[in-house]
């Protein structure tokens, strides 16, 4: 496996199947992780609609989400994961375990995020007589924005981490290359020009996440 | 316009009570300017935040423009709220959003209709004077700015009533004069009754045609500011005029809207006494000089001098013998 133009096929069909995996579950962890971000924070004492049991119960399952390392999780979801996809196998298969992954990640991203927005704008809107919802839709989440584009790259990088134990489970991309060619086979030119695509890719991410929250900051 | 009666809030946190408001009353009258002062902690924040219901009163009641705002739905709280303006100490604005659009929120709220809402933002801005500042964003203002798009903000809705939570604290001396200045202007040119809180009295002194003082959860003394000074033994009066330690014996003259006339100069041609001027201080309220003197009388003829300033209509107390 010394020809490079093989080589480069190889690395752009699993980056490819990178691809699909952690953006389908950056869809996925977005849809849920935001509303229970916010959830998490307006069921907070002192929140718009404070809940102390809402609040607990939500906490307890974000916690057990994070406190399982992703591979355990993913063996454990397995049969979750047959029940939406039909299978455990292949790429599409990744997508369960790696949203369940990093949605309650991202929501305690989404709550720190709205924590930082002023308590003094809710309150203001609440006197201006807004419904919660809007102050949820229109205050909270723009003025945090900033904070959640960031907490999404830092979410996205992770989910990249994360994709590379879904190759384990016959997902592909690049994680699976690493293993299969430069660990399994010794194939180390493989391996580096595996390497230098996830950093590259990462760096990517980061930037652009980092670039974007700061053009969207206005303090 | 505003009348709070018996009110009470009683913060419970793990069986220790504390008690903010502590039975207050309370009447705004339509069109003036009303002065809440107070040190921090006095609950003059909890008794704002009472008026438009953020905080919920322990027990008592809240009428706004004749209406009972505890007894209302969260719907019809909702549309109350919309017609009770409210400033804020650090302006709360949203910084995601130019100055237009922080104006627009209030009317978005209220559901007005697009176009009738960038009418209404520019006549707003116009009203504040900050026309040109449209397109900027919060963080570009200064605070006088961000208080006066707090202002815009606060009368989109064309409420009765403005609140004003320490809106000047936060700003230095010549902001915050202009902004008293502003708010005085929309006072008399909308008819707007405002109810503000503080901790200066420069701010009383400048705008307020009534004030309260409050400690502890209460109110300790209310009422015009003419009447409120010229009552015996009030607080206010102290701390607006402030004179020098007082000694047995001593006499503290209060003048309310006399403090033109020569009096001293007369009790020396008319009375057998000699003034020796211990301490004064003068304001101007309202647009009546007011003030207090201090002196020391020696002499045959000091009763009657005493007497006299009496039925000049003027407050004379005499310090006690100790």
């Amino acid at each position: 496996m010394n020809d490079t133009n093989l080589t480069a096929d190889l690395l752009l069909e699993a980056t490819g199947q990178t691809a699909v995996m952690v953006g389908w579950s950056t869809l996925f962890s977005v849809l849920i992780g935001i509303p229970l971000g916010v959830l998490l924070v307006t069921t907070s004492e002192g929140g718009l609609t404070p809940s102390g049991p809402v609040n607990r119960v939500l906490g307890t399952i974000v916690n057990v989400g994070r406190s399982l390392p992703f591979i355990i999780l993913m063996i454990f979801v397995m049969p979750l994961t047959k029940l939406i996809v039909g299978t455990t196998m292949g790429t599409a298969a990744t997508i369960v375990p790696l949203t369940l992954g990093a949605a309650p990640f991202f929501a305690r991203l989404v709550e720190t995020a709205l924590r930082e927005v002023d308590r003094g704008v809710v309150e203001a809107a609440l006197a201006m007589g807004a419904t919660r919802l809007r102050i949820v839709t229109r205050v909270l989440l723009p003025e945090a924005l900033p904070g959640l584009v960031a907490g999404l790259a830092v979410t996205v990088v992770a989910l990249i981490s994360y994709s590379a134990m879904a190759g384990t489970i016959g997902g592909g991309g690049l994680g699976d290359v690493a293993i299969r060619y430069g660990y399994q086979r010794f194939d180390t030119p493989v391996m580096l020009a595996t390497v230098a695509v996830l950093i590259v890719i990462v760096q990517l991410v980061q930037s652009l996440g980092d670039f974007t929250a700061r053009k969207l900051s206005r303090r | 316009m505003i009348r709070l009666s018996g009110l009470r809030k009683v913060y419970g946190s793990r069986g220790r009570e504390v008690v903010a408001l502590d039975g207050v009353d309370l009447h705004v009258r339509e069109g003036e300017v009303f002065g809440v002062l107070g040190r921090s902690g006095a609950g003059k924040s909890t008794l704002l935040r009472c008026v438009n219901l953020l905080e919920r009163p322990t027990a008592g009641t809240v009428h706004v423009d004749g209406r009972e705002m505890t007894s209302l739905s969260s719907g019809e709280l909702r549309l109350a709220r919309q017609g009770i303006g409210m400033i804020h100490q650090h302006f709360a604005l949203l910084s995601s959003r130019t100055v237009a659009g922080n104006v627009a929120f209030p009317l978005e709220v209220m559901g007005v209709p697009a176009a009738e809402r960038d009418r209404r933002v520019a006549e707003l801005l116009d009203l504040v004077e900050l026309g040109d500042k449209a397109g900027a964003y919060p963080a570009q203002l200064s605070g006088g700015q961000k208080q006066r798009v707090g202002i815009a903000r606060a009368l989109a809705g064309r409420p009765k009533v403005l609140l004003s939570d320490e809106a000047t604290s936060a700003l230095d001396p010549q902001t915050t004069a202009s902004i008293l200045g502003l708010l005085r202007r929309l006072n008399r040119e909308l008819g707007l009754t405002v109810l503000l809180i503080t901790h200066e009295m420069n701010v009383v002194k400048s705008v307020c045609d009534s004030a309260a003082i409050m400690r502890e959860g209460r109110i300790v003394e209310s009422g015009e500011l003419p009447a409120l000074i010229a009552t015996p033994g009030s607080e206010l009066t102290r701390e607006l005029f402030p004179l020098p330690e007082a000694a047995p014996g001593m006499v503290t003259i209060t003048f309310v809207g006399q403090a033109d006339e020569p009096v001293v100069s007369e009790l020396v041609r008319k009375f057998d006494v000699d003034v020796n001027i211990i301490g004064g201080s003068l304001e101007t309220i309202g647009g009546r000089p007011m003030g207090r003197l201090r002196v020391e009388l020696t002499g045959g003829g000091s009763a009657d001098a005493l007497a006299y300033l009496r039925d000049r209509g003027l407050l004379v107390d005499v310090e006690g013998a100790a």
